[in-house]
């Protein structure tokens, strides 16, 4: 798990040159989310960082819908329905438009605090939480999905099959039933 | 020494200590409760009616209310709960840090005193759903205070100094507290929040001079961690028998069952019991913890010296909706069925009203509250039937049998109930209950998940929309609990979060999450004052007199699980940006802060 993240983490510090760049065209914050190349049902654009995909029919990738439901379980209580923000905790779909591949990771990970006479906001981190960084890709496909406007609201309709990638990857992280 | 600075009111209770050589606080406060003017605990008095017999503010000139006096707490999160008024003093306490402040009543709340306790802030993302507290209590001259970190102090009622401090439970291990105490005789009872985090949850009694333990009765377990007697508790009159929840659970799941116990207690003198529900069995997915999971989902009579159960009764046995049963027990004395009997109501989170016999714990009514409920059709009132009081599930709305990975659509209501801890009211006068509910359904979909100490452990993805038809997500109603029958039905644009209050003066009060007070009259709901305060309400409105004035007072500050469902207005899966009606964004109406406001007529 988490050698996986170091190897994304890797990939994203050459995409990051590229990143200032792309962010003002597509207010993303990992760049072009155009998938370029296609993994056993994972996307990735062509700087190699996980995106979704997105048929006309309204058809999401399997890893899009996975991240609707991780999503939903472990980071909804704070961030609200659909990653919109909360009384509580900030909208995501705005966060992503700025907050990078890298960075995600780096606070999903370890938590972010903001703690004093104003405020008392406090991200906790999920390091060592199976539930979340079993799916982490899957979460931030979503949530990317969602900041540029390409996913809407609530459960996405369609989805593409459950890829074996997929299901070897969650046997593997979670354990044994 | 102590005796010098001693009120009038402590001195009756120290001489009384001298009379009969051995005083309980609860003799003291049994009868402080009873002085309209006060309000000593969390729901006005030990039956939880939360109803005041002052009257000066009343149908005919509630219209005239006017704000007397504000208080900012400083703080941004919801604001659950309700300031005590003891005295000529208002005590009140804020979401975390937790802050308590003693307001001076005769100048206009000016501050006597603040205490801010020391907490890591590592316990913020602990708490499910906002930091809320949801109260202190009083007692002998003291105040207790349930911090976010699971810690219960004493704080001296005159100065704020912490007189003793006892470790309830471990924020580490999920373990939080966010439920108002109450002082019983002379011991403080507190429960524990967690249900998402996979903790075995108790409910524990501390000395209140000591701040020893007493005892500590968990939801789930043995039957010595469960302080059940399996001879003489009794469900439906009947004793439960040995290892009555172990034997609900499959191999060591109990230790991480949940069963939390972070709602309102109440207590019958008389009876010598206290009332209480225990929440959802951990995880949100039911195919993953087989069984009837008992005592999760449980109403709870227990001996308040001992802490044995006398009788139970599991509501929701193998949950499968997250319809946690820790809502509050109201005690009333009424004539049913040409019987008068000791009775005790319960609106769960469920979607029934429960009317049950408080000393046997027989059921007697168990009826929806809102009549879009879907998921049962009704309790088992059959008492020769193997499924006596046992709700009868609708297939097509069962998690369980649609499995993991299965949406289930259209399941009413939704995660958070028909009614959370929001708290209703009884007037004596109209005989009925006032219930602030959530009109809202939901998809749910279980799937696998794994349990580490101090994670949450949830397992389910929800999504939540008014029922089909309807744009309004609340109602405020007035229930008939020997009929269960709803007598009228105010709409509210949201769940109505707030918890109610009754009066003499024939008004019932009740906050709304855009922030009003609304005043309505007891008998037909029909609306006669609203005001708005500076941030959605999701407090509990009380009432007091001070130097010969009635006031009304109430706490705003939006948050808690409503502020993050509502904020962005729930999903609309055909709508695009801007919904309104049903998914109308809180967020559009109002934003954090906590305040008093506190109301008066010129
Ligand atoms: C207990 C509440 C809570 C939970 C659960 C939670 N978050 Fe957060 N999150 C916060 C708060 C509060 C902040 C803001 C922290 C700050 O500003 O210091 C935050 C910040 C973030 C940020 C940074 C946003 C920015 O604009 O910089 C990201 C990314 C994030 N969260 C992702 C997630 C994901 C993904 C999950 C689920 C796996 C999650 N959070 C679960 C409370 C939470």
């Amino acid at each position: 798990m988490k050698s996986r993240a170091l190897v994304a983490a890797c990939v994203l510090t050459v995409a990051a040159l590229w990143a200032g760049v792309v962010i003002a065209a597509n207010a993303d914050g990992s760049g072009d989310p155009t998938a370029a190349k296609n993994q056993d049902g994972k996307y990735y654009d062509k700087q190699g960082t996980p995106t979704y995909s997105i048929k006309p029919d309204g058809t999401v990738d399997w890893y899009t819908y996975s991240g609707y439901r991780r999503y939903s379980s472990e980071c909804l209580r704070c961030h609200g329905p659909d990653g919109a923000g909360s009384s509580y905790a900030p909208d995501l779909t705005n966060s992503l438009k700025t907050v990078s591949y890298t960075d995600f990771l780096g606070v999903v990970a370890g938590g972010k605090k903001d703690v004093n006479t104003a405020n008392d906001l406090v991200m906790p981190s999920f390091g060592v939480d199976r539930n979340v960084m079993c799916y982490i890709d899957d979460i931030y496909i979503y949530l990317r999905a969602r900041a540029d406007g390409a996913l809407g609201r609530g459960r996405p309709a369609k989805h593409e099959e459950k890829p074996t990638a997929a299901q070897k990857w969650e046997n593997s992280c979670m354990g044994p039933a | 020494m102590r005796c010098m600075s001693l009120t009038i009111g402590t001195l009756v209770g120290a001489v009384a200590v001298l009379v009969g050589g051995f005083s309980y606080a609860q003799d003291d406060l049994a009868k402080m409760s009873q002085n309209p003017n006060q309000w000593v605990m969390p729901a006005k008095n030990y039956a939880n009616t939360r109803y005041s017999q002052l009257k000066q503010i009343n149908t005919s000139n509630v219209g005239k209310l006017q704000v007397a006096w504000t208080f900012s707490t400083g703080v941004l999160r919801g604001h659950e709960g309700a300031p005590l008024v003891v005295g000529d003093v208002m005590y009140l306490s804020t979401p975390f840090p937790n802050i308590v402040y003693a307001l001076d009543l005769s100048h206009d709340g000016k501050i006597l005193w603040k205490y801010e306790p020391k907490q890591d802030p590592s316990v913020i993302p602990v708490m499910c759903c906002d930091t809320v507290n949801r109260g202190v209590a009083y007692a002998d001259g003291k105040i207790f205070l349930h911090q976010a970190d699971d810690k219960l102090v004493a704080l001296d009622a005159k100065t704020g100094k912490e007189v003793w401090t006892a470790v309830n439970g471990d924020p580490k291990r999920g373990q939080t507290g966010t439920s108002a105490p109450l002082v019983v005789k002379d011991k403080v009872l507190v429960g524990t929040s967690g249900g998402e985090f996979g903790v075995q949850c108790s409910l524990a009694a501390y000395d209140i001079n000591s701040g020893k333990l007493a005892w500590r009765a968990y939801s789930e377990g043995p039957d010595d961690q469960i302080l059940v007697d399996p001879e003489k508790t009794t469900q439906f009159g009947k004793p439960v028998g040995q290892n009555s929840s172990l034997k609900t659970w499959q191999g060591d799941q109990w230790k991480i069952g949940g069963g939390c116990t972070w709602g309102w207690i109440s207590y019958d003198p008389e009876l010598n019991l206290v009332y209480y529900g225990s929440g959802n069995p951990s995880t949100w997915n039911p195919t993953q913890r087989p069984g009837d999971n008992k005592w999760s989902m449980t109403i709870w009579a227990r001996n308040p010296d001992t802490g044995v159960a006398k009788w139970v009764y599991q509501m929701t046995p193998h949950d499968e909706w997250d319809y946690d049963g820790v809502n509050e027990m109201i005690l009333t004395d009424q004539r049913i069925n040409g019987r008068e009997r000791k009775l005790l109501t319960h609106f769960d989170r469920n979607g029934l009203g429960y009317t049950l016999d408080r000393a046997t714990g027989e059921l007697l009514v168990a009826a929806k509250y809102d009549p879009k409920v879907n998921w049962t059709s009704g309790v088992d009132m059959d008492k020769n039937s193997p499924n006596y009081g046992r709700p009868t599930v609708v297939q097509r709305y069962s998690t369980q049998a649609g499995g993991e990975d299965h949406n289930t659509t259209g399941i009413c209501p939704a995660a958070l109930g028909s009614k959370d801890e929001q708290p209703a009211a009884y007037s004596p006068e109209t005989q009925l209950f006032y219930v602030p509910t959530n009109h809202v359904c939901m998809d749910y979909e279980p799937f696998r998940v794994s349990y580490t100490a101090g994670q949450p452990y949830v397992g389910a993805t929800l999504s939540m929309y008014p029922p089909p038809g309807d744009s309004n997500m609340g109602n405020f109603i007035a229930w008939d609990n020997k009929t269960g029958k709803i007598v009228w039905s105010d709409p509210e644009l949201f769940s109505v979060w707030s918890g109610a209050l009754a009066t003499a003066g024939g008004v019932v009060f009740y906050g709304t999450l855009e922030g009003y007070l609304k005043a309505v009259d007891a008998k037909t709901g029909k609306e006669l004052y609203r005001f708005k305060t500076p941030s959605g309400i999701i407090g509990n409105v009380m009432t007091y007199q001070h130097a010969g004035k009635q006031y009304v007072a109430v706490l705003s500050g939006v948050g808690g699980w409503a502020g993050i469902g509502l904020a962005a207005g729930l999903t609309d899966p055909h709508a695009g940006l801007g919904a309104v009606g049903g998914y109308a964004a809180l967020s559009n109406y109002t934003a954090l802060g906590g305040q008093l406001t506190v109301f008066a007529v010129p």
